[in-house]
Formats: structure tokens, sequence, C-alpha cells
């Protein structure tokens, strides 16, 4: 866009919410009365349609446009409607009260910033009053306002809001929502709307146009790490551009960049911009942009550009919390479609941990399917690896839709998940436990430590000298006070994996069983030194899978025929086959450190020294 | 970011999401200002292309500003446009005197149907907004319609966090709204923010202009004597009466549009 020449104002979303006839549409349209926000002939074609319809004066025909609505008095869909104050303009959404409709609620709310929850003063709290409390917290809004109408029909008393506040107060902090205010309305009658109401004298809190306009707007998330989801690449002339939505933090033109869930690294060359050259350097959150990179290597929809030091999670398995709104119920063993930003792959629930009523909070008696209306916590497995946040952090990354045949059937978001459990995940016999959340973060660990986890794997033949180097290696990580574990690969051989044989498919079982434990280890935070000889390079690719490309570092100790053959006998054998393939290894195609050994005397420290300036970074 | 960069960078997502998801995909323009800032969006998407073809549903009761202003437009930055008319209709002396709800179902509904059944397509893009009245408030961003173009508005699917409908039964349509949420004043504040050319309708000639076009003899200019883009702004915040009370169609039943748009109608 050219420079800013026309004047623009702040615009708010703001979702009115609540149980069916507490009187959201009438608050929203007293409101749009009250701040002149009607068209000529508006209140005349509404007191027509009412008698037409022989009903009284209703304002919530205002909003209800469907013949349908106004023929039964309900809302069935989600409405949005412009008004401004002096501050700025809103768009107030008015969702459904009806049960059967809450697909359509959370399709209004979804987009809102903030909550105005209605409560009927007479009725008091009521079944969807809580469900959309519920639904409020787990689309991660916050700034809410109860608003505790009809007033008139109770005298404007103040025991009866103070009861309505001090129960509601109780329900919602088990949600995490802390009303910024209780606000004693009329809605009908005007009272407390845009001024302070005389037959409100002992309330002392804010009018509604005055909560309005006390909302925070939200910044875009600019100060969080970078998140670009790609939307698509164009090949329209000669330029390759990348285009999609920066979800959070800011890129500039030089950026290093890593490409998830592939780990490909490249930088920033252009951005894109018509019909004018683009005349920053920098895009931020918010913003659907286009971009060069300078390495022309095979990008697709669905991957995740980050910076290199602070990358989404990668792996195919995650807790959710999710709300359901499919006619048929979320079942186990039955392949949903899973779409998380720009991404969509095939899922299974792989386990329902918890099932809730949303209208309560009491927890169901059965786990063995979600229902319609109903909240779950689930475990969920995608087919193919998908990068994702926790929705505490990150608020586009870290939620997603389910659908089931053709339709969204559920929204859920990304709960904190154990980080062993990531990577690559192998289905259990038995589905029915869950993976665990853990209280301690591997994080934490890793700054009480004082150093990054990583797998140091160490493969060659037999007689390269891996264990030597490894023992050393040890020694000197642990006077640098790093806390860190050997796991060799022979003396697995003599425990958990004594039954193998020395085959080739034994070969196989054994380098995924070591890899399997050092990601124990280094979720817990600790430097795991790994001598296995891993000939094959499937194997060593399962490793790296199930260890993670970032936390895998692979030296490959090479060393010259001759000393192999010199120093063979003096080796602890680890025989794998006849001796003949003994001299067989098969190199890995993605990059690997390399340690060459042409003496069979060769100096141990030395080769240390090189491994720790290979992983300085993380000491 | 402000309010204008929101809804433009929103606008862009949406119409990059349906050119990723349907192979057979068509854009309808009025030459209205919506649908010109529409294919501006468009533009903007894709880098200077507009990757698909625009679909012009010819009337031939169009103010004849309008087709000047199309087809200039066409030539000069030469696109793709697909004009169609229900030939047949006119033939048989289809206009506004035998209804006017009749006679928008016979020149506007029917060819948008059929030209969905001849081309096939699997997602067409309009530029409705939701303040221009009630039933397009309640639309999704991708709104389904059935083979007959049906749309079944009591039970919409859920929508949230731009996650887009777009499974559907095959001979079904998806409808496209990227301009869904911006307002009558939005798009005169970005047509001037960023320079773009829209017909000479819009500004005073003898006192009056058009705030929303359409056909001649069902479309009413206002009176005003705005000549430019800012006075048109002002004109916008300070005016009562609705966008498109100079639409005699709207006016002819309480659910006009309703049961227009129900059956397929824009």
């Amino acid at each position: 866009m050219t420079e800013l020449t026309v004047q623009t104002r702040e615009k708010l979303n703001i979702v009115a919410v609540g149980h069916v006839d507490h009187g959201k549409s009438t608050l929203i349209g007293r409101l749009l009365y009250d701040t002149n926000s009607l068209s000529d002939g508006a209140i005349e074609k509404v007191r027509h349609i009412s008698e037409q319809n022989g009903k009284p004066f209703e304002y919530a025909y205002l909003l209800d446009a469907f013949e349908e609505e106004q023929k039964q008095g309900i809302t069935i869909d989600t409405t949005n409607i412009n008004f401004s104050t002096d501050k700025r303009d809103y768009i107030i959404i008015d969702a459904p009260g009806h049960k059967e409709f809450l697909k359509n609620m959370i399709s209004g709310a979804s987009s809102a910033e903030a909550a105005l929850l209605m409560i009927d003063a007479q009725e008091g709290i009521q079944e969807q009053s809580r469900r959309h409390g519920y639904i409020l917290s787990l689309l991660g809004i916050k700034k809410v306002f109860v608003i505790v109408n009809k007033m008139d029909l109770v005298n404007y008393s103040e025991s009866v809001y103070n009861e309505i506040k001090e129960n509601f107060d109780k329900f919602l902090s088990n949600l995490n929502i802390y009303p910024i205010e209780y606000i004693p309305v009329s809605a009908f009658n005007g009272e407390n709307i845009i001024a302070k109401s005389e037959k409100l004298d002992w309330y002392r809190g804010v009018n509604i146009i005055e909560a309005l306009d006390l909302i925070q707007k939200e910044p875009e998330p600019e100060d969080k790490p970078l998140r670009f989801a790609i939307q698509d690449v164009y090949k329209f002339d000669n330029r390759r551009i990348i285009a999609g939505r920066i979800e959070a933090g800011i890129l500039k033109v030089g950026d290093e960049v890593t490409i998830s869930p592939s780990g490909k690294r490249t930088k920033v060359k252009t951005i894109e911009n018509w019909p004018t050259p683009y005349d920053k350097n920098l895009i931020s959150a918010g913003m659907s942009v286009g971009i060069t990179v300078e390495d022309e290597f095979f990008n697709k929809r669905g991957e995740v550009i980050s910076h290199s030091q602070d990358k989404p999670q990668t792996s195919n398995l995650f807790n959710a919390n999710i709300f359901w709104m499919g006619n048929k119920p979320m079942v186990k063993n039955k392949t949903y479609k899973l779409k998380l930003t720009t991404q969509e792959v095939q899922c299974e629930v792989f386990s329902i941990n918890a099932v809730i009523d949303s209208s309560n909070l009491n927890a169901s008696g059965s786990y063995n399917e979600v229902k319609k209306n109903e909240v779950a916590e689930i475990t969920i497995k995608t087919r193919e690896k998908i990068c994702f946040d926790e929705f505490a952090d990150f608020r586009g990354t870290g939620r997603f839709v389910i659908v089931d045949e053709f339709n969204v059937s559920g929204g859920g978001i990304v709960l904190k998940t154990d980080e062993s459990l990531k990577n690559r995940v192998l289905d259990p016999k038995n589905t029915n436990f869950k993976p665990r959340p853990r209280l301690v973060s591997r994080n934490q660990k890793e700054a009480r430590l004082q150093q990054q986890a990583r797998v140091i794997w160490l493969t060659g033949l037999t007689g390269s000298g891996k264990n030597e180097i490894a023992i050393k290696l040890e020694k000197k990580l642990f006077e640098l006070e790093k806390t860190v574990c050997y796991l060799d690969s022979a003396n697995l051989r003599f425990g958990i994996s004594s039954e193998l044989e020395f085959s080739e498919s034994g070969a196989y079982e054994q380098t995924r069983r070591i890899a399997e434990i050092a990601n124990q280890f280094i979720n817990n935070g600790i430097i795991t030194i790994v001598t296995s000889i891993s000939r094959y390079k499937k194997a060593r690719e399962v490793a790296r899978e199930i260890i993670g490309s970032d936390d895998y570092l692979e030296f490959h100790i090479e060393a010259a025929e001759n000393v192999l053959k010199a120093r063979s006998s003096k080796a602890m054998y680890e025989l794998e086959g006849n001796s003949d393939s003994e001299m067989y290894y098969e190199k890995s195609e993605y990059p690997v450190y390399s340690l060459y050994i042409d003496d069979p005397e060769f100096n141990h420290d030395e080769k240390v020294d090189l491994i720790i300036d290979q992983i300085k970074n993380i000491l | 970011m402000n309010h204008l960069e929101e809804l433009e960078a929103q606008s862009i997502y949406i119409l990059r999401e349906a050119y990723k998801h349907f192979g057979k995909l068509g854009m309808l323009w009025s030459v209205g200002k919506d649908s010109t800032v529409m294919l501006w969006l468009a533009q903007k998407a894709f880098f200077g292309q507009c990757p698909f073809p625009l679909i012009h549903v010819d009337t031939s009761y169009k103010i004849p500003e309008m087709i000047e202003f199309r087809d200039k437009l066409i030539k000069e930055q030469n696109l793709n446009l697909i004009v169609h008319q229900n030939k047949q209709a006119l033939e048989e002396g289809m206009n506004p005197e035998k209804g006017r709800l009749v006679c928008c179902e016979h020149l506007k509904t029917r060819p948008l149907q059929s030209v969905v059944k001849v081309f096939e397509f699997e997602g067409l893009i309009l530029g409705v907004r939701r303040d221009e009245e009630g039933s397009r408030s309640k639309e999704r961003v991708f709104s389904e319609r059935d083979s007959d173009s049906n749309w079944d508005y009591t039970d919409q699917p859920p929508e949230l966090w731009d996650q887009f409908k777009t499974d559907f039964k095959k001979g079904n349509h998806i409808r496209i709204h990227p301009l869904l949420q911006w307002r009558e004043v939005d798009i005169w504040k970005y047509i001037q923010w960023e320079n773009i050319p829209v017909v000479s309708l819009y500004f005073s000639k003898n006192g009056k202009r058009y705030r929303s076009l359409g056909c001649y003899p069902c479309t009413f200019p206002v009176e005003s004597n705005v000549t430019d883009i800012q006075g048109i702004i002002e004109e916008l915040e300070n005016t009562r009466q609705t966008e498109r009370s100079g639409r005699a169609q709207d006016q002819e039943d309480a659910y006009a549009m309703q049961k227009l748009r129900s059956k397929g109608y824009m």
C-alpha cells in the first residue's frame, strides 16, 4: 500500500453470547438505537414486521433477518452489525443462544476479541450461560463482560445481582475466565446502556458503552517467534513466489530461515508486492505476503517457515482440547481430516482422555466417543508429521479444525505434550492409555543443567575407534561440568537386546532401540553419546527421525582399510554378520560430520577436541 | 496494521485459499465498486495476475457507462471475461414490468446458475458484503450451493479460524466471499488509498449520483453534489440512508433478498 493518506479508525470485534432469550439481540438493537447507528426507516420496518407477525415490538428483528427467525422469534445464525462510538468502530456479532445452533455461535464467536455474556437476572445462570462460557475459554477469548440483563424484572435488586456474580465467578474461575466486570442493565428499557442508570444507583461500575471502550485491542503477535505458514507457491513469471500469511513474528530480507518439517534452511531474498515494489524490508504478523528465497528447492503448502533457532514442534501425536459440533459423534478408529493453518492431514483419535459436559463441567462416564456439543481432552495421531505450537503460546499455529466427511465438525486447541513423544510415534498394542502431561519441561531442565541436550551419534565400522573417542568425549564433557550419558551399543547386547540376532534385521532393531533410549535421555535434558556401527543408511535415517533431525548429530568415524585391519584385533567385537561384510558401510545422504582416522595409533584427544568444537554452541 | 490493511490481508488470504482449492474457479464482476475492488485484490494476491476468468451476468439493462467501463478495463489489462446472458428470456420479452423479482430471477439468477453448469465451476467468487442487507450478513466466507445453486441458509456448517469449507459433494459449488467483512465506507477508503479506477456513475452529475449500481430500470441515483472520493467518504459517514435504498428489487418484499438469494442470486 502507499503511504497512509486515508483516515482509518480502530475496529474491534465483539460477540454477544448467552442463553436463549436472555436478551442478546435486544441489547444489540438497543445499542444501535442509542448510538444513532440505525438507518432511516429501520425502526419503522421493525414495527411493521412486529405487527405483521402479530408480536410486540422487538429490537431483535433488526438482526434476525431471516423470515424463519422472525416468525419463530429465534436467532438461527450469527449476524454482524456495525456501530461506532467516539473512540472507535465496532463489529458486534450476535450469536444464537439455542443449544442446537451452537455451531453457529462458535462460528460467530471465533472471530471476536471480546465477549458480552448475557444472563437474565430473573432466570439466572442457565445451561447455555455456562456452555458459552466454556466455549469462550476454548476459543481463547479472555476479555469478557458479564451482562446481568432484565434488571427491571427483579426491581433492580442489588442482592440478585450479587448472587449471580458470586455463583458465576465460581464457575468461570474454573475455566480461567475472570470477567472484567458484571454490568447490571435493562436492555429493553435502555438502563445502564449508554448512561448511568438512576435505578441502579448502588452500582458503581461502567455502563455498556464505557465497558466496550475500555477493552484494549490485542496487537498482532509481532513479538513472538516467526511462524509463516506456506499457503501456495506461484510461478506466474520468472519469480518463484512463496505466498502465505505471517501468523506470528517478523521476517526480514536476508533472514536465515528453516522450513519445517523438512528442516531445510535458506535465506530470504526478496519481499514481493504489486503494483509497486515493496518499500520496506520487513513483514510482520497478520500480513498476507509473498517472498522469494535463495535456494529454490521444492516447497509446498503446509510447510512452516520459522527462524532457525525457534522452530515449531513437529510430531504425529499431540494432546488437544476439542469441542465437537458434528451430528455424528467423534469416535476412535475412524479417519478424519485435520486442518491446522494450511496443513491438511488425515488423523485418528488415538485416545479419549476425558469427556466433559460443557454446561456443568462434569466428566462423562464413558470415554468411547465425543458427542455433539461435548468438550473433550483427546490425543490425536496424524498420518504424517505436522508442525504446531501449544495454543497457550501461539494462536495461529496452536488451533485446528477436524473435518468429518464434508463438514468442519470439531475445533481444537493444542495442549502441552510430553516432549519425548515427538517426531515419530508408533502404535501401542493397547490404545486405552494416553501420553501423559509433564510438569517440568525439557527446556527447564536444560536451563538448570546449563546445556542443550543432543544425541552425539558416533557411527563407523568395527575398529574405527568409536568407543575410544566416546569414552574420552564423555570424560571431557564431565570435566566441563556437563550432564552426560553414554550408550554403548555393544553393552545393550548383554541386556535389552540380548534376544536379537547378529543379522541385518537385528542390526536395524538394535539401532531403533538405541535411538528410542537416547530420545528419552535428551528429552530429560541430558547430552547423550551413542556408539553404534549402524552401517545401514536406512537404519540411521530411522534413528534420526526418532530423535529429530535438530537433536541428532551424526559423526562418521571413517578409518582407512589398513587402519581397520590393524586395529580390529584390539577392538571389542560386535559381530553383525560374516566377516566378508564387515567392511560394508552406506554413507548418509544428508550432511554429517566426518572424522577421518589414518593412523592406527591416532590421538584420541585431538578427535575429541574436533567434536567439542562442532558442539560448542550447546555447551 | 490499520483497519484497511487487516481487511486487505484477510481478503488476499481468502482469494489464495480459493485459488488453491478449486480447479474451476471464476469471479463475478458486476463492474460496480465492490467487485472492482475485489479484482484489484486478486491482482494483489497473485502479483499482477488474475488467474481465473471474470464473469459478467449481462441483463442487457445495465447502465451504458458500466458496459463502456467494463470493455475498456478488460482491453487495457488483457483480462479474461465471460459475458453471460439469458438470451431466450430476453427474446421472450423479459423486463421489470413483469415483476421486478421475476425479472431478477430470469435475467440474473438463472444465467448465473447456467454459467456455473456450463463452465462446471466448483468455486465462484462474489463481492457481497455483510453490511449490505440481512441475508448477506448471515453468510459464510465459503458458502455451499447445491447443484441447482440453492442455499440452505438454515443449516450452515461451522466456519472458524479461517478454516473454510473446501470439501463438498460433486456437482455442488462453493460461493467465496472475500469482501464479506468490508463495509461500504471501507470500500471507498480503500479505493482512495490504492487509487483504484471506478466507473464515473458514482460521482455527481446534475445533482445526482449512484450509490449502488444495477440495471437502469430498477436502480435510482441519490441526491448528491459529491464529485470526488473524499466527498463520498464524508457523505457516507453522515448519511442515514441505506446503501441499497436505490435498488427497487430489495423493496418488493420484506424477505426479497433472502428469497432471491436462497435460489442462487448473488
